[in-house]
């Protein structure tokens, strides 16, 4: 089975010619382990489960599943907040683990972090100048105008304006989405190549979204920053991504270009997913949807096989229960999807039944 | 205006609903003379940014109200039946839940942790509906968690063993048990997955088709809204900028300020941009006078100084001066013009 | 810190925030001014300085102030020392073959209604062989003249007018009863009865001006005579005065400063030291979150009072000893445990997880990041827990474990409590020092509780 993801994983590679991608994760898996009565062990959570993809320099992809797929597991494994059990995090080249502290420290000052919530990510008690100025003197610029001038032209950018305006004020004494646009200046303000930024618009007010998203949008296309968008809503992901990598159940099911994803879904978890997203129509009000039945499963003992195969309408029975599917490339170059359906062994299964 | 047989025939009819609050400096001006209609087995949503009041019309409609209220006046016709004059006790006993009920925000996180699910929807039915014995209330428990959707075994479960999605069907169970004419729901989905959001709402579309209930859904994601909205309220800054029929809204909405909310939302399907609104909308302490989105309008003139009455075209009514001419008659009023203390 | 200057701006809503505040702040300056105007040293002296420094004042009387409450006024001290520039006191010296005749007249009104409690006279001869000589006369308010009798003096003389024989027999004669000196010297003989066989009931002091005339015959050149006239009344001061003859006020005043730096410093570097510690255990978590709450769970169970006292037998009474003992004993008490929860609920703050993203050291995040967020809960904790320690201070005096040489509110109520002050009607040895320590815990619990309400949101009034 790793043999095969690692294949494919290269493949991922090929199509790119060969360039060195930014960030590659490999083989990833993020397992937490439980313990009884503080010391005794008893199982493992398994959050991300062997998951590999590849993020080329500039490119933006966004990170999509629901809650208790392992995105956020992904995530903090890619910020470096969490060891993973198995697996590696290859930055331009180097795994970020190897190195002690300096590697990570370097690491971190390539990497800006943009949270969900706006307002739990700054500190409450520090004006937004310190706020601002706290990465800069971790990167080690201790002198004061140096500091002023890059907090000054880092609120330019996310355009909260004037800046002398808010250098003085606490995270409380400005508006949501005002927020977020420290959040992302903060994380920018080390000039960063890559960004990770989880759910960055879902605490927000509807009419802000937008104005943030685009906000981000520029902000990556002036830098040409790497970007990773975890989000579990789709409709915002055209806007804003190249490519799309579908989560489930701690795996990584589906992966391509936005807009083939979006036309041409293929793993069944996929096309429940689109399914179930409204686009303001008066036509929503007259039918049900369609959704599978249950509940993303434990990850403790997740099911045996294919993840998904409780809820999928198209399971085959002897196959999907039992064998995990490999990831393959289907419908366009670049599109993979781990899923029977697409596979010879599927296909001799189905024309069996 | 409106004839007394229209009240009857409702589920809903509101006239001139106000809400302030009285906080240390000054009035907010929550819901500002909003009225408008529901009929029976219909759901009304209300969209609108945060800040807008559309939280506090939740409470009003419900009389759910914290201590310092300023002004609360208006009327509220359930089933025919005027709220209004009913004191609290009364209110209790006749309205609450029994015609009306509330599904307030992040409920599925106020669930009771240490009383089982039977035992917590059992609670509303018992207070209302006292000569119900044992074994009735639960087997109306049984009847309303199956119709949501909550599995029968999960019934002797604590509410930290069910998921998110599982807890807010366990509130709407609490809030249908009832048989209300009306149920309140206050952004039901906002904490949910895009799965548990469908679910959620075909358990609401299953309510309305088969129980006959009413809905107001009150939420500031317009998209998902479009699955239960029979009618659309959008409402700003405290007031009622436009009321339309669903289709007619999705369609072509009328009013400048829910034009460009449409034009804000993401679509998954489509190829336009995205547009944004800018500037902020106006606190509720001292709202302007005048139109209240005027300084954010692409389409604001001179009239606009001055507060608009709410304007009918055909079934439809509209808070905007662009519509004046075109208007069949004017459905109430700008609110600054009335004196008196809400009754029409 | 500006952050917190809004939080102190709403506590000029409270009432109770404004009149704790204005105690404490009396407090302060208070203790500040009496250890500049009454330095450590001095007060020590004076608290333990024993007769020569209390000699004049009377023994255990209520304060001055207590005659306002009186329909007879009890007397007050009166001394006229021939050392000072008294203008009741009138000095002539007239030259003799050898030394000298100096005439000292003293002059006083007397306004009480009660009888005086003792009446001295304390001579300051200065001679090389012969003792000064002496004689006087004293004069009643309606005139009568009492002979004192001669006698000679040497240093440290006193004559005690109470225990003259001389002066008993002659005012026996005058008064026609045997009386007590102290009442001869002073009755009217208006409210004596005529019978002198009857008891005198109703006798009572005559109020105007009295005159003592003392003849001094000194016989070398250079010898010099000085005496002070005391007259003990039975009230003094602001304070009254304690079995020692001592002026209360000095030990109530000084017992302030005590309070308050056992109390305030306790407080604070057990809150500062607790919430650090917290932090650390929380942010490290695994085993040296473990160490630290098994050390505090073996701390709370300590018996705390009894190591005290142990302590106080055996090591040292001193008060700073004492007060690093308290402050060692609490650091690893409760508050690690309210602490550790509050900082268990930062610790997966979005902010948090930011900082550690963009590479914040654990020091700089638990300093910079935790602590300062907690910062506010300390406050209203330190300020309210300022009082518990001030009462501990005075219960280990009243338990006799106090400061053996600073004079503090507990040591005055474990003197008063010694002395059976409440048995025999010394009411105010024990409510002055009382009355100050309900007063102190009264303003910072005051003051305690409206920055509880408001660093605490959720106690907040609507």
């Amino acid at each position: 089975m790793n043999a095969q993801a690692t294949q494919s994983s290269e493949k991922v590679v090929n199509v790119e010619q060969a360039v060195q991608p930014l960030l590659s994760v490999r083989n990833l898996r993020v397992w937490y382990e439980l313990k009884r009565f503080g010391f005794l062990h008893a199982g493992y959570v398994k959050a991300v489960d062997n998951v590999n993809f590849d993020l080329p320099a500039g490119e933006s992809i966004a990170v999509v599943g629901e809650s208790g797929c392992g995105k956020s597991s992904l995530m903090k494994a890619i910020l470096g907040l969490v060891k993973p059990y198995e697996g590696d995090i290859v930055f331009e080249g180097h795994s970020i683990w190897d190195g002690g502290r300096e590697r990570m420290r370097a690491y971190n000052m390539e990497v800006g972090y943009v949270q969900q919530d706006p307002y739990g990510a700054l500190p409450p008690f520090m004006t937004i100048r310190r706020i601002l100025a706290e990465p800069l003197i971790l990167a080690g610029i201790k002198d004061k105008d140096e500091q002023l001038d890059r907090i000054v032209r880092s609120l330019e950018e996310v355009k909260v304006t004037p800046p002398s305006d808010f250098l003085n004020k606490y995270p409380h004494m400005l508006s949501g989405g005002q927020q977020q646009r420290i959040v992302i200046a903060r994380a920018l303000i080390r000039n960063p190549k890559m960004l990770i930024a989880d759910e960055p618009v879902s605490m927000l007010d509807a009419s802000v979204r937008v104005e943030i998203l685009k906000l981000l949008k520029d902000v990556q296309e002036e830098r040409g920053l790497s970007v990773v968008y975890i989000t579990h809503d789709l409709s915002t992901v055209r806007y804003f991504s190249e490519r799309i990598f579908v989560m489930y159940a701690g795996k990584l099911v589906e992966q391509a270009k936005t807009n083939e994803i979006l036309s041409n879904p293929q793993f069944p978890y996929t096309w429940a997913l689109l399914n179930a997203i409204s686009d303001p129509l008066h036509e929503n009000a007259t039918k049900l949807r369609k959704i599978p039945p249950g509940e993303p499963p434990s990850l403790i003992e997740p099911p045996k096989g294919c993840r998904f195969h409780p809820r999928c309408s198209r399971a085959i029975e002897g196959l999907c229960d039992t064998e995990e599917p490999p990831i393959q490339e289907v419908a366009e170059p670049g599109h993979y999807t781990a899923c029977w359906l697409y596979h010879e062994k599927g296909k001799q299964h189905e024309s069996a039944a | 205006m409106h004839s007394h047989k229209e009240e009857q025939d409702q589920a809903l009819h509101v006239n001139d609903l106000v809400l302030y609050f009285q906080l240390t400096h000054g009035v907010v001006q929550a819901v500002d003379h909003i009225s408008f209609s529901l009929p029976k087995q219909r759901a009304v949503v209300v969209i609108g940014e945060s800040g807008c009041g559309k939280t506090s019309m939740g409470h009003a409609l419900t009389r759910l109200l914290p201590r310092n209220v300023h002004r609360y006046s208006g009327e509220i016709y359930i089933d025919g039946m005027e709220t209004m004059r009913l004191d609290d006790e009364e209110y209790r006993v006749q309205v609450r839940w029994t015609k009306i009920s509330l599904v307030p925000q992040a409920a599925m996180n106020a669930l009771n942790p240490v009383l089982k699910l039977r035992d917590q929807v059992l609670e509303p039915l018992l207070l209302h509906e006292p000569d119900l014995s044992q074994e009735e209330g639960m087997e109306r428990v049984r009847e309303v968690l199956r119709f949501v959707g909550v599995p029968e075994g999960f019934i002797d479960r604590y509410p930290f063993e069910l998921s998110g999605g599982m807890r807010q069907r366990v509130v709407i169970a609490m809030a249908l048990i009832t048989n209300p004419t009306v149920i309140v729901l206050d952004e039901p989905t906002s904490a949910l997955d895009v799965l548990t959001q469908a679910n959620i709402y075909n358990v609401l579309k299953r309510i309305k088709w088969e129980m006959g209930t009413s809905f107001v859904l009150i939420t500031h994601d317009v998209a998902t809204s479009s699955e239960l909205a029979d009618d659309v309220l959008v409402m700003y800054a405290g007031q009622l900028m436009e009321y339309s029929s669903a289709d007619l809204f999705f369609d072509k909405p009328l009013h400048p300020y829910a034009q460009m909310l449409m034009a804000a939302v993401p679509k998954l399907h489509g190829d336009e941009d995205l547009h944004f609104i800018p500037g902020k909308p106006p606190s509720l302490l001292s709202p302007p006078t005048g139109c209240r989105f005027a300084d954010r309008c692409p389409h604001a003139f001179d009239k606009c100084a001055d507060e608009p009455p709410v304007f009918r075209l055909g079934t439809r009514t509209v808070k905007c001066w662009l519509f004046e001419d075109k208007a069949d008659e004017i459905a109430s009023p700008a609110g600054a013009t009335m004196q008196s203390g809400g009754n029409s | 810190m500006g952050f917190l200057k809004s939080f102190f701006r709403e506590l000029r809503y409270y009432p109770s925030a404004i009149v704790g505040s204005i105690v404490i702040v009396l407090l302060l300056i208070l203790s500040v001014y009496v250890v500049i105007a009454i330095p450590y040293d001095e007060a020590v002296t004076l608290w333990r300085g024993g007769g020569e420094v209390w000699y004049r004042n009377p023994k255990t009387v209520p304060p001055a102030w207590s005659n306002y409450f009186r329909s007879k006024k009890l007397p007050e001290t009166i001394a006229l020392d021939s050392r000072t520039d008294d203008s009741r006191i009138q000095r002539e010296e007239t030259p003799l073959s050898t030394g000298k005749q100096i005439d000292l007249t003293y002059q006083f009104e007397y306004t009480a209604d009660e009888f005086p409690d003792d009446l001295i006279l304390y001579f300051y001869p200065v001679y090389d062989e012969k003792q000064p000589f002496v004689s006087g006369e004293w004069t009643t308010a309606d005139g009568r003249e009492i002979r004192i009798g001669n006698f000679a003096v040497n240093e440290g003389y006193s004559f005690h007018f109470t225990q003259d024989k001389d002066i008993a027999r002659r005012l026996k004669r005058s008064l026609k009863r045997e009386l007590p000196v102290i009442q001869g010297l002073f009755a009217d003989p208006s409210t004596l009865p005529e019978d002198p066989e009857a008891s005198p009931d109703n006798i009572a002091p005559m109020k105007g001006i009295y005159t003592l005339h003392l003849t001094i015959t000194t016989f070398g050149e250079t010898d010099n005579v000085d005496a002070e006239l005391v007259l003990y009344g039975k009230v003094y001061g602001l304070s009254g005065t304690d079995h020692l003859r001592r002026d209360l006020t000095v030990g109530l005043l000084w017992g302030a400063p005590v309070a308050m730096s056992f109390g305030l410093i306790s407080a604070l570097v057990i809150g500062v030291m607790t919430m650090i510690i917290a932090a650390i255990g929380v942010w490290y978590g695994g085993l040296v979150d473990t160490v630290i709450q098994r050390l505090t769970e073996i701390n709370m169970v300590l018996p705390f009072l009894p190591i005290l006292i142990m302590v106080g037998i055996f090591v040292s009474r001193s008060l700073w000893v004492i007060m690093l003992v308290t402050i060692a004993l609490s650091i690893f008490g409760s508050g690690i445990k309210s602490f550790r929860a509050m900082f268990l609920q930062l610790r997966a703050a979005p902010y948090i997880e930011a900082a550690q993203a963009y590479g914040a050291s654990n020091k700089r995040i638990i300093f910079l990041y935790l602590i300062p967020r907690i910062l506010p809960m300390l406050i209203p904790g330190f300020i309210s827990a300022i009082p518990a320690f001030v009462f501990l201070e005075a219960s280990l005096a009243v338990l006799g474990i106090g400061d053996p040489v600073l004079p503090t509110w507990g040591k005055i109520i474990q003197d008063a409590q010694a002395n059976a002050a409440l048995y025999k009607g010394y009411y105010y040895w024990i409510l002055e020092p009382s009355v100050l320590l309900m007063i102190t815990g009264l303003g910072f619990s005051l003051l305690g509780f409206a920055l509880d309400r408001v660093f605490n949101p959720r106690l907040r009034q609507e």
